[in-house]
Parts: C-alpha cells; sequence; structure tokens
C-alpha cells in the first residue's frame, strides 16, 4: 500500500530555494533561538522566509517569536501564519500549551503530516528548527527533503561538541551538506573549537558572546533585533550570503 | 490531514502508477482511518476534481478503518469514541492524527502512551486499470 502523503511532501517544498536545517546534538545550546534570529536576519535582507519547528515534544519558537491568538488558515491543505515576518508553522498550533509525549514513529508521523499539509508557497529560505540529536526527525528530514543543508549550532562546552561530532560524522556519511558550525555561548575565547571544527574539516562560521541580555527579548521580536545575539548572527549571516 | 492535499497526494500517486504502467485506471481503492476524520464527502469531491486523463471513468472507493488503541502502559485495548473530544481537540487531530496522544488517555488507566493498532493513516490500497496498448 502506498502514502499518498510522501507524493506531496516534495511538491509542498518545490518552491522554497533554500532549506536549511538548525541542529545539535544536545539540548539547550541556543540552537531555537539561532533558528528564529537566523530566520529574522535573513527577513530584514528582503528575502521571502518560513519558520518550522520540529521540535515537537519541546517546542519553544513560538515562545521566542511572542505568537499568541495565530492560527493556520484551511486552504486546500495549510497556510502558514505570519509572525514577526515569518511565514510560521508548529505543532503548538495543534497541541497548544498541552504535552505531546510522542514516540518515534509518531514524530515520524506527525513531522510527515504536517510537512505535506503546509503550504509554504514562494520562499527564499525555510529555516526549521530541529530536536537535539541523531534521532527521528533528523533522519527523516535528511530521508525526505532534498537539497536540506545544516547549520551546527555548539557551545564552548566540552559536552556539548562531543556530540557534535558523532552529528557531523552522521551528515557526512549520509553525504548531507553542512553549512558549518556557530559556537554560541562564548565566554572566554581561547579558539579551541575553532581548532577542533577544523579538524573535522567543516567550516567554523563564527561565534555568538554569551548574552545575559537575551532572555528579557523573549516574546519581542523587536527586542530580539536590539540584542548582542542578534548583531553577532547578523554579522555570522554575511559570511554566509 | 486536510481531504484537498490528501486528494492530491493519492491522485498524484495513482497517476506516477498509470504513466508507469501504461494503464487507463479503472478502479482505485483508499483506505482511510478513522483517525484522521476525514470528510468523504469532500474528498471524493476533491478526488473527482483532480482527477487526471488517465483516471478519466476511474471510480473512487472509500474504505474507512475503525480505530483501535492499546495502552502501552496497562495493555488496555479500546474502540475510540472520537465524538467524545471537543471541537478545538478533534480539529487538532483531524490535521495531525498524533495529536490523539495529546487529547486522548487510556480509559482505564489515564496514560496517553497507546499505540495505534488500527485506524491511522490514508492509504492507496489498490490501483486497478487496463492496458492502453491492449
Amino acid at each position: 500500500m502506498a502514502d499518498p502523503r510522501l507524493e506531496i511532501l516534495e511538491r509542498r517544498l518545490a518552491n522554497v530555494r533554500k532549506i536549511i536545517a538548525v541542529s545539535s546534538g544536545k539540548g539547550g545550546v541556543g540552537k531555537s533561538v539561532t533558528s528564529v534570529v537566523l530566520a529574522l536576519a535573513l527577513r530584514d535582507r528582503r528575502f521571502k522566509v518560513g519558520l518550522l519547528d520540529l521540535d515537537f515534544t519541546s517546542p519553544s519558537t513560538h515562545v521566542i517569536l511572542g505568537v499568541r491568538d495565530l492560527q493556520p488558515i484551511e486552504d486546500y491543505g495549510i497556510i502558514p501564519p505570519v509572525a514577526g515576518g515569518l511565514s510560521y508553522m508548529s505543532i503548538v498550533f495543534y497541541a497548544f500549551d498541552n504535552p505531546a509525549p510522542l514516540r518515534g514513529l509518531d514524530v515520524s508521523n506527525s513531522l510527515i503530516e504536517l510537512m505535506a499539509i503546509t503550504r509554504w508557497g514562494e520562499l527564499d529560505y525555510l529555516i526549521i528548527d530541529m530536536p537535539p540529536g541523531l534521532g527521528d526527525a533528523t533522519l527523516d528530514v535528511i530521508r525526505l527533503v532534498k537539497n536540506i543543508s545544516f547549520l551546527i549550532v555548539t557551545t564552548p562546552s566540552i559536552l556539548a561538541f562531543e556530540t557534535v561530532k558523532k552529528l557531523v560524522n552522521l551528515l557526512n556519511s549520509l553525504k548531507t551538506p553542512i553549512l558549518g558550525v556557530v559556537e554560541n555561548m562564548v565566554m572566554d575565547d581561547k579558539g579551541r573549537i575553532r581548532g577542533e571544527v577544523d579538524k573535522l574539516g567543516v567550516r567554523y562560521l563564527g561565534e555568538i558572546a554569551y548574552d545575559a541580555g537575551l532572555e528579557a527579548s523573549m516574546g519581542s521580536v523587536e527586542k530580539l533585533k536590539g540584542t548582542r545575539f542578534y548583531v553577532s548572527l547578523e554579522r555570522i549571516l554575511k559570511g554566509l550570503l | 490531514m486536510h481531504e484537498w492535499a490528501l486528494a492530491e497526494g493519492i491522485i498524484s500517486k495513482a497517476d506516477r502508477i498509470a504513466i508507469e504502467n501504461n494503464l487507463e485506471i479503472t478502479d482505485i481503492v483508499i483506505q482511510i482511518g478513522e483517525l484522521q476524520q476525514i470528510d468523504d464527502e469532500i474528498l471524493q469531491f476533491a478526488l473527482e476534481q483532480l482527477r487526471t486523463d488517465n483516471m478519466k471513468k476511474a471510480r473512487f472507493t472509500l474504505e474507512t478503518i475503525k480505530a483501535k488503541l492499546k495502552c502501552r502502559a496497562c495493555g488496555e485495548e479500546w474502540r475510540l469514541d472520537l465524538s467524545s473530544l471537543d471541537e478545538e481537540s478533534s480539529e487538532a487531530v483531524h490535521f495531525v492524527p498524533e495529536m490523539a496522544h495529546v487529547y486522548i488517555k487510556c480509559p482505564r488507566c489515564g496514560s496517553p502512551d497507546f499505540e495505534v493498532l488500527e485506524g491511522r493513516g490514508v492509504w492507496l490500497a489498490s490501483v486497478r486499470g487496463v492496458r492502453k496498448d491492449g
């Protein structure tokens, strides 16, 4: 028996020029904030940008963006609502504030379902906020989304970087392009992570200093754009484009 | 999943089968899990509207598979009563059936950790036709 969802998934992304999965080996490294700010910074450069939160069990981009009272529009599928100038899609539109206890197969099915119904239309960039690690969502986007590339976020911690090595290894073995590594929450730069990233043969995109003011900007796109985090990521983006 | 999105996927897959096998399709059977809460009339209408030249006279048959769940915590098996869901929850499960884990609990022990044994997903069960080259 054939699954008709897989037929349309590819078509839904046909008019998206570039798809970037923002990923990490471990949680808590600032991956979701990086996803949101990257999307906003691209939008500020007049690109058409979409943001998809695939962290189903712990979604947070809606909190960062301050999404309230928005719902997708039903029209031959689903049209994502606009938040902060971004076409925005998240499981929170269906789970709301409730926990979503999903096992692996459920994660895969939710991902396929959401990607099959969402009509992004024409986009220059689709930024995907991934759950951390090498689980089902990561394997599924690699399997199902053609032309995807990964941007990896780490902190200076050896614990975080240890998992980055595994992620890079997996992506390389699956021949999935890696844009590079962003080092977040840097407090005392000794260039150690930069050296380690070089050893992996991956591009070190730049560092973002620990920004104590970031927390106060959660929920406000305007405040986010005034943070040092935003300025640093904007500088990194310049090198990426 | 939305009926139109679903119809688009079904037609696209069936059309591909027709092209690959040089078929004029006569019958398409679609199995629909109850959890999807598909409106058969809308789906049938969407299929009629989207049908391609390779299936001009094809008959679409929709079969609903009742939902059967099994609790992973206590082993309870039960048939789902979707009418017990409020409108918002029902809508969420309609678009993303895995949201059942958010809104449905085991009737015996209250756990949301259950398995959908039957009645999830939409499947192109069979495609029949005659070869165009006779």
